[in-house]
């Protein structure tokens, strides 16, 4: 403060002491000012750009990728979520889904995934008309930036420090927003809790060490899961060594499941 | 235990589904009672603005269903949170919202919003407006009303001029911040569609404008079909100043509902003219199950028909009778489209899959919480309520407004 004082009384000798010191102030909350209204916004946007993502900050920061031309449609993951999670049994309801696409050699499009795939596919029609064929797993796409957790009016659907978005059941008042938010359609409304329900990747089985049950009983390794923040985890080998897409990427709720050898047809 | 009814339902549904839905998506989330949700509180904002315009901007032809307007904004205002309660489903958690909202969230601010319009806004308004009838009322009513009336007064029973003169001032204060208000209201509300990009039926900078002016069509045409009705209970005759006040009306709900139209007009042309990947879809559910809904009801007789009806009574020097014939009909057939428009947003967004490849369905039931039942009760309790509120706080007389100078005395 005296310092202060001193430098301010040798700038201006000739006025008097109360003015300088206005002035000094005048000056300094003027400069304040332009660096709140002008500076500040601009460094916060340069920090945003430069954000490095959340996984090289976290440990653990949880990613899933699926290997496209890997799944065989056998619909085991499907079924082991539902065991594993309570799921209800009937067609309504799932936390994951197989979908089969079959492209016609004129550019036509078929898309289905009885009860999810678990009860296998029925037969491809005039396979001889087919372009080509293939499965896609779907789940929550580990949104980095997820609508969901957005919209929800009370915060019962949240991301954890480990990059998962979890539902409080106790919590969720069952508005219904999520599931209107969420891009992918892997939300709904359970029927017997009146909440919101979706995928969580196992949560009590990757705090414990262990793969969510769907990577779990996958026969070929389709469903791969781990550590982004490892570099060394399966996962980021995966991610970084393929070239990956995600699913609507135009969204920009930036998800954390990527895919290997996705067609243009997969919406 | 699952609902076996419900899982029937759903079986059922499984059936029209056309093309490749999610397998989520067979449950449409929201219903009939999010349909109502943003057509009451369309009302309430689109009855409070044409209260305002008598209020803030002079527009005193209006005068004599300035109150009724006021009284109908509460009414619905009132009932507005049910179908939104009703449809959680955790009714009990619902003061979560008020207790620990998510501030990113649009549907978290519906707690703050509505209580600010009601105390703040739509109560304080009435109270100022009303404040010397209920003096009067609590002295001249007999017991057991009277003190119902005095306490209403909250002990301020002053009716000098001078006291008059500060209600007006005040009362026209709260009006001013209450226009902005009813914009928020309603503008919000269209938010909570427009700004979910997962749905590209919603999603548009759009919709809050677009609800908006729907609200105020929607409001102005309720407040026209009440007046025209409450006069017709009470055995007057719609001349002379009442007369005045429903061609002004007519003007205000031509203007709005030619703006409106528009900005509809505008949003579909626009979705047409970009044709993203969503389009082929939404055509197959414009000219499926939102045919009639949309393009017959909420477009040709809910708009455009009444549009030329109300534009050719203005243009065209009719008689008196016929234009308060084509007042009312326009006016209910508005009131029906806009429910149409609300309809078709809210059920219509969520018909298309978002995988784009698909199309479900949504039977509206008779019975249960989200049927039809329900849904009427809904539409119906305002009314009832504004029925009360009218005999409690008769709207229709009232010393300093002259052009009311032809109506009875309600009190007796
Ligand atoms: S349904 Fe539950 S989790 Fe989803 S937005 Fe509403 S309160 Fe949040
Ligand atoms: S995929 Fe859906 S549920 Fe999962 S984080 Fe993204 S928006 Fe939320």
């Amino acid at each position: 403060m005296n310092g202060k004082r001193g430098h301010s009384d040798t700038l201006t000798l000739s006025a008097g002491r109360d003015f300088s010191r206005r002035r000094f102030f005048g000056v300094l909350t003027r400069a304040a000012a332009v660096w709140g209204l002008l500076l500040n916004p601009l460094k916060a946007f340069a920090i945003r750009l430069h954000e490095s993502p959340p996984w090289r900050k976290k440990k653990p920061y949880w990613g899933f990728a699926v290997d496209i031309d890997k799944c065989i449609g056998c619909g085991r993951c499907a079924e082991a979520c539902k065991v594993e999670n309570d799921v209800p049994r009937e067609p309504f309801w799932f936390r994951t889904w197989v979908e089969r696409y079959v492209i016609r050699k004129d550019g036509e499009v078929e898309v289905d995934s009885p009860n999810a795939g678990i009860d296998g596919f029925p037969p491809t029609q005039s396979p001889e008309t087919v372009a080509r064929t293939f499965f896609v797993p779907k789940l929550c796409n580990l949104c980095e930036k997820s609508p969901c957790v957005q919209v929800c009016p009370v915060g019962a659907t949240f991301k954890t420090e480990d990059g998962v978005v979890l539902i409080d059941r106790d919590y969720c008042i069952g508005c219904r927003y999520c599931i209107q938010a969420c891009p992918y359609g892997t939300r709904y409304f359970h029927p017997t809790l009146h909440v919101a329900d979706k995928c969580n990747m196992c949560y009590h089985r990757i705090t414990k060490g262990l793969k969510p049950a769907c990577v779990e009983v996958c026969p070929t390794g389709a469903r791969i899961f781990g550590d982004l923040s490892d570099p060394n985890s399966e996962v980021s080998k995966f991610s970084s060594e393929n070239r990956v897409n995600v699913l609507k990427p135009h969204l920009g709720t930036q998800p954390k499941l990527v895919y290997k050898g996705m067609d243009k047809e997969v919406r | 235990m699952i609902d076996s009814h419900l899982i029937n339902e759903f079986y059922e549904a499984l059936e029209r589904v056309s093309g490749y839905i999610y397998p989520n998506e067979i449950e449409l989330q929201w219903s009939v009672l999010i349909v109502l949700y943003p057509y009451i509180t369309g009302l309430v904002a689109g009855a409070f603005i044409l209260a305002s315009l008598v209020r803030v901007f002079k527009v005193d032809e209006m005068a004599p269903a300035y109150r009724l307007a006021l009284l109908t904004s509460l009414a619905f205002l009132l009932v507005a949170p049910m179908p939104l309660n009703a449809h959680l489903g955790h009714p009990e958690r619902a003061y979560e919202i008020l207790v620990t909202p998510n501030t990113n969230s649009a549907m978290a601010m519906f707690g703050f919003v509505y209580l600010w319009y009601l105390t703040i806004v739509l109560l304080l308004e009435v109270w100022f407006d009303y404040r010397k009838d209920i003096v009067i009322l609590s002295k001249t009513k007999p017991a057991p009303l009277r003190w119902f009336y005095k306490i209403l007064t909250l002990g301020v029973d002053d009716i000098s001029p001078r006291a008059l003169a500060l209600d007006d001032k005040i009362g026209r204060a709260i009006t001013v911040i209450g226009v902005p208000s009813a914009v928020l209201l309603h503008g919000y509300v269209g938010f909570i569609f427009g700004s979910i990009k997962a749905i590209p039926w919603w999603s548009t900078a759009l919709m809050p404008i677009i609800f908006l002016f729907s609200a105020m069509v929607s409001g102005i045409a309720a407040v026209m079909v009440i007046y025209m009705f409450s006069c017709w209970l009470r055995g007057e005759q719609i001349v002379g100043a009442r007369m005045k006040c429903v061609d002004t009306i007519a003007r205000y709900l031509l203007v709005s509902l030619i703006v409106s139209f528009s900005l509809e007009a505008l949003e579909m042309i626009q979705k047409a003219y970009e044709a993203e990947e969503h389009y082929d879809i939404t055509v197959v559910m414009l000219e499926g199950m939102l045919y009639l809904s949309m393009l017959v009801v909420q477009v040709f007789l809910g708009s455009i028909v009444p549009m030329i009806f109300l534009g050719f009574v203005r243009i065209a020097n009719v008689h008196e009778r016929v234009r308060k014939a084509v007042y009312a009909v326009s006016s209910l057939l508005i009131l029906l489209g806009v429910l149409a428009m609300r309809w078709n947003v809210v059920i219509g967004g969520q018909f298309v899959s978002k995988s784009f490849r698909g199309i479900t369905t949504y039977k509206l039931g008779i019975a249960g919480r989200e049927g039809l039942l329900s849904a009427a009760i809904i539409l119906i309790l305002p009314v009832l309520i504004l029925a009360v509120l009218v005999k409690l706080f008769p709207p229709w007389e009232s010393a300093d407004k002259p052009t009311e100078a032809t109506a009875g005395d309600p009190i007796s």
